[in-house]
């Protein structure tokens, strides 16, 4: 039997955390972001089927970067999750704080548990009636979790991204700004993607209406590439 | 092999994990618990030109006394598609919840809708695993119907206890007062009818059940409660609102207070 050599618990989490972020970075970036129509959800992805964004119960949505297996058995287990918990309590028993802890623990005990850590990055939002009150909760790989003010920007050279972004929205007010207007300037900001109709196919956009047309309980909708071209044609 | 997980199925994932969740595992009941609980009655279903209409009284009766009369029977289960139930109340009203979270659920896990065939065959088995407890006077009948996205059609489906199912051409009724109902739909429905008009074939199909089925309530013009109905189509499900349908049962009541008629 081969004795094992010592690795410091320092090392060892440095060594995971190490690993995951270069699995994460590696991806395309997704942008979220509470404005006055919603919460926009914006990723690059040029898959039509693989999401990176989902819906997860009436006015809470899903955003995730990185490993899409991983994060697509996350996706899964929350809808399971928020569907359980409305289904025996009620709609408004489900709440998107809930989720992020629950994610928070599971994400946590893989990393400290497990062969391999999560390579994902998660994005759990929740729509209030007005924009300061829409949550937005960033989880990192190794279930550290935030709620971050306005916006969260994850993925890909994330730095750089949020210069971008900040620098788009320096003087101009995002909780004030229509979704449009959040798409466009996504668009811009992500490296891949240009702000021309024409690239309305390198996008995967949904919002978390504010106000939905059919009274309907459900707040998510995707946006369609026609949709998304139309609205990024007119920027020009 | 690896094992798969639950699937897109929110009832399999509760039979698996939560069975405790489930309708219809309570224990064994008493021999006459079906006259001991509010039972749903009359609900009717018919296409018209661009779609269905659904229309369901408002009365639960337990036995020979009005459990309720302002139970809702008729449910939007998804966007293009809604369920009347007759038979045992909270059993029924159980599976409808269950069966609208499993249509949901399987939307948001696969990223598409079900067809109308799969939601149909889904609640099917949903009433086959109610069998036991139907077997035991607690039986659920529901009546199925919506927009066909594929035909660009309104669908009917009704079933049996045992899971069995039927699709219906033009309209169908289920529960106590359907025999009267079905009557007034078979000299009311005609092919290529409008929304309104089906509207108001369904209003007056309930009211003829009311009239000779002590267990159909009709409009209660007292309590303003006027039937639960819906019209679907290609734009979705809505509800048809309380103003218009007080209009339709006040119509009916003059017309026929006019004509003096026995029956």
């Amino acid at each position: 039997m081969s004795a094992q050599y010592y690795v410091s618990p320092e090392q060892l989490m440095k060594d995971r955390a190490d690993f995951a972020r270069k699995g994460i970075a590696r991806g395309r970036a997704v942008i979220t972001a509470s404005c006055a129509d919603g919460i926009a959800l914006i990723a690059e992805n040029p898959s039509g089927s693989l999401h990176k964004i989902g819906e997860i119960y009436d006015r809470i949505a899903f955003a995730a970067v990185g490993k899409y297996n991983e994060f697509e058995s996350l996706r899964q287990a929350g809808v399971r999750y928020a569907d359980t918990r409305g289904y025996s309590y009620s709609r408004y028993d489900v709440t998107g704080r809930g989720l992020a802890s629950v994610y928070a623990q599971s994400l946590g005990a893989v990393f400290t548990a497990e062969a391999k850590p999560f390579e994902v990055e998660l994005a759990v939002l929740e729509l209030g009636a007005t924009p300061p009150q829409d949550t937005l909760f960033s989880l990192n790989f190794d279930g550290s979790i935030a709620e971050q003010p306005g916006f969260i920007i994850m993925g890909g050279d994330t730095p750089a991204l949020r210069e971008a972004w900040n620098a788009y929205w320096s003087g101009k007010d995002l909780a004030a700004a229509g979704i449009d207007e959040v798409i466009r300037a996504a668009a811009l900001v992500l490296p891949g993607v240009g702000e021309s109709a024409g690239d309305a196919h390198l996008l995967e956009v949904a919002m978390l209406e504010r106000s939905t047309s059919t009274g309907s309980h459900r707040h998510f909708r995707r946006l369609d590439d026609p949709t998304i071209a139309r609205i990024l044609g007119a920027g020009k | 092999m690896t094992e798969l997980g639950p699937g897109p199925s929110f009832l399999e994932y509760l039979n698996r994990d939560r069975p405790d969740l489930l309708p219809g595992t309570r224990a064994a009941l008493p021999a006459d618990a079906g006259a001991q609980v509010p039972h749903g009655t009359t609900i009717v279903a018919l296409a018209y030109a661009d779609g269905i209409v659904m229309a369901g009284d408002r009365r639960a009766t337990m036995g020979n006394v009005i459990a309720s009369r302002r139970i809702e029977k008729v449910f939007e289960t998804d966007t293009y598609s809604v369920i009347g139930i007759a038979g045992a109340a909270g059993l029924a009203i159980d599976i409808a919840k269950l069966f609208t979270v499993e249509l949901e659920h399987y939307e948001k896990i696969e990223g598409t809708r079900l067809s109308l065939d799969g939601k149909a065959n889904r609640l099917a088995s949903m009433i086959r695993s109610n069998m036991p407890m139907a077997l035991q006077g607690m039986s659920v009948v529901p009546l199925f119907a919506g927009f066909d996205t594929f035909s660009g059609s309104g669908r009917i489906f009704s079933f049996d206890i045992t899971g069995g199912l039927y699709e219906e051409v033009e309209h169908h009724s289920i529960g106590s007062g359907s025999p009267y109902a079905r009557g007034a739909l078979k000299k009311l429905w005609q092919p290529g009818l409008g929304a309104t008009a089906a509207v108001q074939v369904a209003v007056e199909a309930l009211y003829d059940a009311a009239d000779d089925d002590s267990a159909t309530g009709g409009p209660d013009t007292v309590r303003g409660l006027w039937p639960v109905v819906y019209t679907v189509d290609s734009s979705g499900a809505h509800r048809v609102e309380d103003a218009i349908l007080a209009d339709m049962a006040a119509d009916i009541i003059a017309t026929r207070t006019a004509s003096g008629r026995e029956s």
